[in-house]
This record gives structure tokens, sequence and C-alpha cells, in this order.
């Protein structure tokens, strides 16, 4: 009895230490904290489970066609995957536009595997019972860009336009919120509960978090790709639902994309 | 492809660090969709072998979280030592991995 009681009045005491050391925390010490929980998270991450599904998806011969993906040309060549999201978006002449790695994957399957292309952006964003296929796809290909320097060309003149539209559209002001990318991601010191929100224009911002995407989410199990992030920031501004893939969304791609150039790719990562 | 695992086993100083990553959807039986309970459906026993010779048996329960990872560290060992890790879960669904020291 005594243990018990001397135990519920030390864990009293305990909480409200606690409080009184979290109210007297510095900002810098919770940054601190929360660096350790990421890298607490980020050692064995399940992204590797999405990782190995992913690497299955691509090999296995699907759609009407009944072929992989393995001849599908990322930028690289065809069916080479190493470094190549280190280099996308990108344009590509086929299709004569910038793509990134999901409406370029898209492409490979209409073309190659001879999906339609409704039929192949049915489903892009799964949940936590059921992840997409495109998300086993993205976390793949992008883990094969692992230790490879972001490396986003702007030299051609569509990807010089990709990139000043994506700028643009960061800093475009509207909706019911008169919100804009740069709102939120355009100044330093703001967040959003407990997730401080890179400065997406600067390079620190861009570089810390390009190269984590996509990302394994560990609050709800699931991995989110770069086109799901865009899609969902959208909506945090109550701006109209963007297309899957459309220039639009492969432009801020873009734009973050080039804005993170030199930093070495180390995703898929993992969030909060 | 069934649910995936990956193992990875290293030789740091005097111990063998292993951790083990499995998908699984881990379901406590409390949840509900559309009003409906989805039924329990977890990992019950993990069981890791070092050469044949099982060093650690665990009974898991619904509060470990989904897809989880595990960590152990086992005494001793050596390079190439072979790690086999196998789960068993609630409804006599069974997967196991084996892997080497490195």
């Amino acid at each position: 009895m005594f243990t018990i009681r001397g135990a519920a009045a030390l864990g009293a005491a305990m909480l409200a230490l606690s409080t009184a050391t979290a109210l007297a925390q510095s900002a810098s010490q919770e940054r601190k904290e929360i660096k350790k929980y990421q890298r607490m998270t980020a050692e064995n991450s399940p992204v590797e489970l999405w990782v190995l599904q992913g690497e299955d998806l691509w090999k296995q011969k699907r759609g009407p066609n009944h072929v992989s993906l393995e001849r599908c040309d990322l930028g690289m060549g065809p069916g080479v995957t190493k470094g190549a999201y280190a280099h996308l978006p990108r344009y590509f002449k086929d299709t004569d536009r910038v793509q990134d790695l999901e409406s370029r994957l898209v492409t490979c399957m209409t073309t190659l595997q001879g999906f339609t292309e409704k039929e192949a952006t049915k489903r892009v964003f799964g949940n936590a019972d059921k992840p997409s296929d495109m998300e086993y796809l993205a976390a793949y290909v992008a883990s094969r860009s692992r230790g490879i320097r972001m490396q986003v060309s702007t030299k051609g003149p569509k990807e010089k336009a990709s990139y000043e539209l994506g700028r643009a559209l960061f800093h475009y002001r509207a909706g019911s919120w008169d919100f804009s990318c740069a709102s939120c991601h355009g100044t330093p010191g703001k967040r959003i509960r407990m997730q401080a929100l890179p400065v997406l224009s600067s390079k620190a911002g861009a570089r810390g978090t390009y190269t984590t995407w996509p990302g394994y989410r560990v609050s709800n199990s699931q991995l989110k790709t770069m086109q799901w992030r865009i899609n969902d920031c959208f909506r945090q501004q109550r701006f109209p639902e963007p297309n899957y893939g459309s220039d639009a969304t492969v432009a801020l791609t873009m734009y973050m994309a080039v804005n993170a150039n030199g930093a070495i790719y180390r995703g898929p990562g993992t969030k909060r | 492809m069934a649910r995936p695992m990956k193992i990875r086993a290293r030789l740091v100083g005097d111990y063998t660090d292993i951790r083990v990553l499995m998908a699984h959807p881990m379901e406590t039986g409390q949840r509900k969709v559309k009003g409906k309970v989805v039924p329990a459906h977890f990992i019950e026993n993990v069981t890791v072998k070092v050469n044949g010779k099982t060093v650690i048996e665990a009974q898991t329960s619904q509060a470990v979280s989904r897809n989880p990872v595990f960590a152990f560290r086992a005494k001793g060992g050596a390079k190439g030592d072979k790690v086999e890790i196998g789960w068993v879960d609630n409804e006599g669904e069974r997967n196991s991995l084996e892997s080497a020291v490195d």
C-alpha cells in the first residue's frame, strides 16, 4: 500500500516538474527533441517494406500487355532506376512535357503495360489498410537514388518554363483564405501544431525537405508521395483539388527539386 | 507479394544487433470502419533463431503498432551466423525470413 501511494505521489511530483520544465524549455531544446525522435523513427523505418513491395511490383508483368515496368524510361534510359529520382522532374521528348516521377510512371503504365490513363490513376492515394500501387512504386524508384546528389536541370526551355511556373504558383495567393504556398513555407519559424514548416523557397529548407520525400508517416502508417503532399497542401489552402500529375503540380515539384539541387538524396524518409 | 519482412543483423563489438521489420496490419479488434468492428488480427508470437537454436520467444499483443520494427541484442555471435525470424498471428498466418550476421 505504502509503495503504491509513494509511487503515485512521486508520479504527481514528476508530472508537476515536467510541466514546469516543459514551460521553461527553449525552442531550440524542443527542436533537439524533435530531431531525436526523427532519428529514432528513421532507423529501420517501415519505409523499407514499401520499397520491397515496390520492387516486386516494378518487376511484375501487369496490365493488358502483360509486361513489367522494367523497360520504363525514367530519363536515364529504358529500365534505369538508379539515380533517376535525383534527376526528376525533367523534360521527356516522347510526351513533350516535363514530368515528375509519378506522372512518368503513369506514362509507362499506359504505353508499356497498356492500361488506360483512367485505370492507371484510378487509385493513386491509398490508405493504411490498402496502400496504392503508385505509393509502392514511388518508394522503390526513389530509394534507388539514395546517396545520389540532386541534379535537376532547368536547361531545356520547357524545364525552365516549368520552374518559373512553379515559382509563380508558389507565391500565388488565392482561395477563400487568400493563401499561397509561401504563406506557410515562405518565412522561417512557422509551424502547424508540432510540425515546423520548412521554408521551401530557401535552399536549406528545400534541401532538407525534398530529399526526404516520399515519406512514411509514423502517425498513420502510410507512405505519402510528393503528388499527395501537394494535393493535400492545396486542400489545406482551400484551393480546388489539382489533377494528379498535372502541369501545375509538376511545376511545384520542379520548383522545390531545383531549390534542393546539390543536396544528397536520402529518402524515402520517415515523417511524424 | 505476401507480407514482406526485412532483417538486418550486425555484429557490434561483443553483441549482435538484430533488427527486424515486418508488414502486418496489427488490428486491435477495437477499431470500427463504417460502424463495423474490424476483427482483431495481430502477431501473437515472434521467434528468433540463431544457427537453428531458439534464442528469443516473444509473445506480442494488440499493443504493438502496425508494421512493427523489433530490435534485439544477442550476446556474442559471429559474422555469417544464420538468423531466422518468424512470426505467427492469431489467424494462424505465418512468415519467416533468414539472414546472416554481417
